[in-house]
């Protein structure tokens, strides 16, 4: 019974990530220039006949679409993802060093939204209707319709008229290395995140928790003659965990390919920065494979989440 | 004006006694009032009956005796007394020790009152910690507890989800949580409703063997009226928010005094006799607190009502073995042939 439902959940992934790999490569293709002309720029006009043609066959350009489209994949699956075109490096080192800046960013925004909006969701949906509900929903409304380039931009300005921070764009610092100047470097770029993280989570949680707290089930937990907290977290939260897990989950599966933005104004090396370069110098190894690895990644944390739902839910795991 | 009360069960000591409750529900334009001056004692070893259609007040009367009124709703009068103290004016902390503790309570819907993630066992041991009892005890306790109902294997039993139970063992899994800190009083708010009839006889019987091993005081809420005659040595019948009529179960029904009580027995179809055409009903509609007519509150749909019924609500009186609230004296009362009871 598990095994069936593995295997079609790890099926349903590959076919997923099949579908991601023809559109990248379509829409790349789409987009005025190429290889060639990308690498070499405006030289690429002074380029006779003869060496055009070459450097088409070492590009493999004159080959029918679906035939590179192929020679690619049977290389990612070698896990060979190319060279850049620019640079002249491996994809997978660069993907290799940008990955972890972008995991740990997401990782630490997805923790410090999900406490924050599961704290502010209980404190509103406990008391609906009462001035701290309407607090914590203008707060959360707020969260959600500033952009994170404003906030992020705000974020360096105060830093800098404050506190006199300016963000380290000189080295990045690993969290293996350093952890406090690590986090000097990860804090403020991850509360930005944060925020809107938090504010969709709050939502979910205020409103699943009014729900849930009208439940027969919470009637019998009081007159079992529970401490309120214990009705809170153990009955209340508890369910309500369902809903709030999977708004988590998506959530952070955006993060991870919604760091561009943000690593830019914070001048963070992740994967968000190597993607936002290599669409502007038209590298097509790397946005393709560092469009792929956003897309495994995607897919992944969905496959926890619902290895998750199986933890939280008896009925799910039954099923 | 109020005649000497009349108990009707007085074998057995009083465990619960509620004085002239008044629950109402308050909004910014006035409140409603839900439920207006009910009493009655519950008794060591004896059930108590309550009756009444939807609306009639019967589960906020017992919602107010545990203290679990739902936001918005509040005791706003009389007493419930527990060893002589009037618990209603305790604190909320003090409250929540009664609760589970010392009064037990069972719901309607056995699908819905458990909670979907928690193992059964758990949902039983929380309650024994509540009130006290450390994590082995609580634990022997659960396992005896639940033995106790007549679960099967209650150690594997334990560490099931309630949909991997049946409704009948979801409620015998509610019982045990209930009795499992050894309350003196169980509160039972129509809990065989949603089961199926042989199931709901297990239950009845179960929650009767029991009440004489515990020694348990009963208030059983029904609508039911094949469910008291079984169980309930004595009875209250309530309509608007009020006890129409109180006596044994036996007098009763019997000799009901009210007419509201006289209606709804004729309305039970007997098993014994064939039935020809409709069964007889009680005309017009239950009126809800929003509604209430000045004087009696049945008088809109009594089919016996004189002239002071719309003028003054009648106090529960002495009417042959037990008191009912109404107007019409004893001598004059009919009895009430089909001719007279309105066919919907």
């Amino acid at each position: 019974m598990t095994w069936r439902w593995a295997g079609a959940r790890l099926g349903g992934a590959v076919l997923t990530l099949f579908g991601v790999t023809i559109v990248v490569f379509v829409v790349l293709r789409a987009i005025p220039g190429d290889a060639i002309t990308s690498s070499l720029g405006i030289e690429s006009g002074t380029l006779t006949p003869a060496q055009t043609q070459a450097l088409t066959l070492y590009y493999g350009l004159d080959k029918p679409w679906y035939v590179q489209f192929f020679a690619w994949v049977g290389q990612v699956l070698r896990g060979n993802l190319g060279v850049s075109l620019t640079s002249g490096n491996t994809v997978g080192s660069l993907i290799g060093a940008a990955l972890p800046v972008t995991v740990e960013l997401a990782v630490l925004a997805a923790i410090i939204g999900t406490v924050i909006g599961v704290l502010l969701g209980t404190l509103a949906g406990s008391g609906p209707g009462r001035a701290r509900d309407g607090v914590t929903q203008g707060v959360g409304l707020l969260g959600l319709a500033v952009p994170e380039f404003v906030l992020g931009i705000l974020m360096v300005a105060f830093l800098a008229a404050r506190f006199d921070y300016f963000p380290d764009t000189s080295t990045f610092v690993p969290i293996t290395t350093s952890f406090s100047a690590n986090m000097s470097q990860m804090l403020y770029p991850a509360l930005v995140l944060a925020v809107g993280f938090a504010a969709n989570v709050m939502r979910t949680t205020r409103s699943e928790y009014v729900e849930v707290a009208q439940a027969d089930f919470v009637r019998t937990a009081r007159g079992k003659g529970l401490a309120p907290g214990r009705i809170r977290f153990a009955h209340i939260l508890r369910n309500a965990g369902i809903p709030i897990l999977t708004v988590t989950g998506i959530q952070f599966g955006y993060l991870l390919g919604g760091t561009v933005i943000i690593e830019q104004i914070f001048a963070l090396p992740g994967l968000g920065r190597l993607l936002f370069t290599a669409i502007t110098n038209h590298d097509y190894p790397i946005v393709q494979s560092s469009v792929l690895v956003v897309a495994v990644a995607f897919v992944l944390v969905n496959l926890l989440v619902d290895l998750a739902y199986r933890a939280v839910d008896p009925r799910v795991r039954q099923a | 004006m109020t005649a000497a009360p009349v108990e009707p069960s007085t074998d057995g000591e009083v465990a619960l006694s509620v004085r002239d409750l008044h629950t109402a529900v308050g909004g910014r334009r006035g409140s409603l009032r839900l439920v207006r001056g009910v009493g009655f004692d519950l008794h060591r070893g004896r059930t108590l009956a309550l009756v009444g259609e939807s609306g009639s007040g019967k589960s906020v009367t017992a919602l107010s005796i545990a203290g679990l009124l739902p936001a918005g709703v509040r005791v706003t009068g009389g007493q419930v007394l527990l060893d002589g103290q009037d618990v209603v004016r305790w604190t909320e902390g003090r409250r929540r020790a009664l609760r589970g503790g010392t009064v037990g309570m069972v719901y309607q819907d056995p699908m819905t009152a458990l909670n979907p993630v928690m193992r059964v066992g758990s949902q039983v041991a929380e309650g024994l910690r509540a009130h006290g009892w450390d994590r082995a005890a609580g634990r022997r306790r659960t396992l005896e507890v639940l033995d106790e109902v007549g679960l099967p294997t209650p150690g594997a039993l334990a560490r099931l989800y309630p949909h991997q139970l049946s409704g009948g063992m979801r409620q015998r899994v509610l019982i045990a949580c209930a009795l499992a800190p050894r309350p003196r009083v169980l509160i039972a708010d129509e809990p065989t409703t949603a089961l199926d009839v042989t199931i709901a006889q297990q239950i009845l019987d179960l929650v009767t063997d029991l009440r004489d091993e515990y020694g348990l005081a009963v208030l059983w809420i029904t609508h039911d009226l094949g469910v008291v005659a079984r169980i309930a040595e004595s009875t209250a019948v309530m309509y608007a928010g009020r006890i129409v009529e109180r006596g044994r179960t036996a007098d009763l029904f019997a000799r009901p005094s009210h007419p509201y009580t006289q209606g709804l027995l004729r309305s039970v179809p007997a098993a014994d006799q064939p039935h020809q055409g409709l069964l007889p009903q009680i005309g017009g509609t239950p009126v809800s607190p929003a509604t209430l007519p000045g004087g009696c509150p049945f008088r809109t749909r009594c089919p016996q009502q004189v002239e002071r019924c719309a003028d003054q609500e009648p106090p529960l009186l002495r009417r042959g073995p037990a008191e009912a609230a109404c107007w019409v004296p004893p001598e004059d009362w009919r009895p009430v042939g089909a001719a007279e009871v309105r066919h919907g």
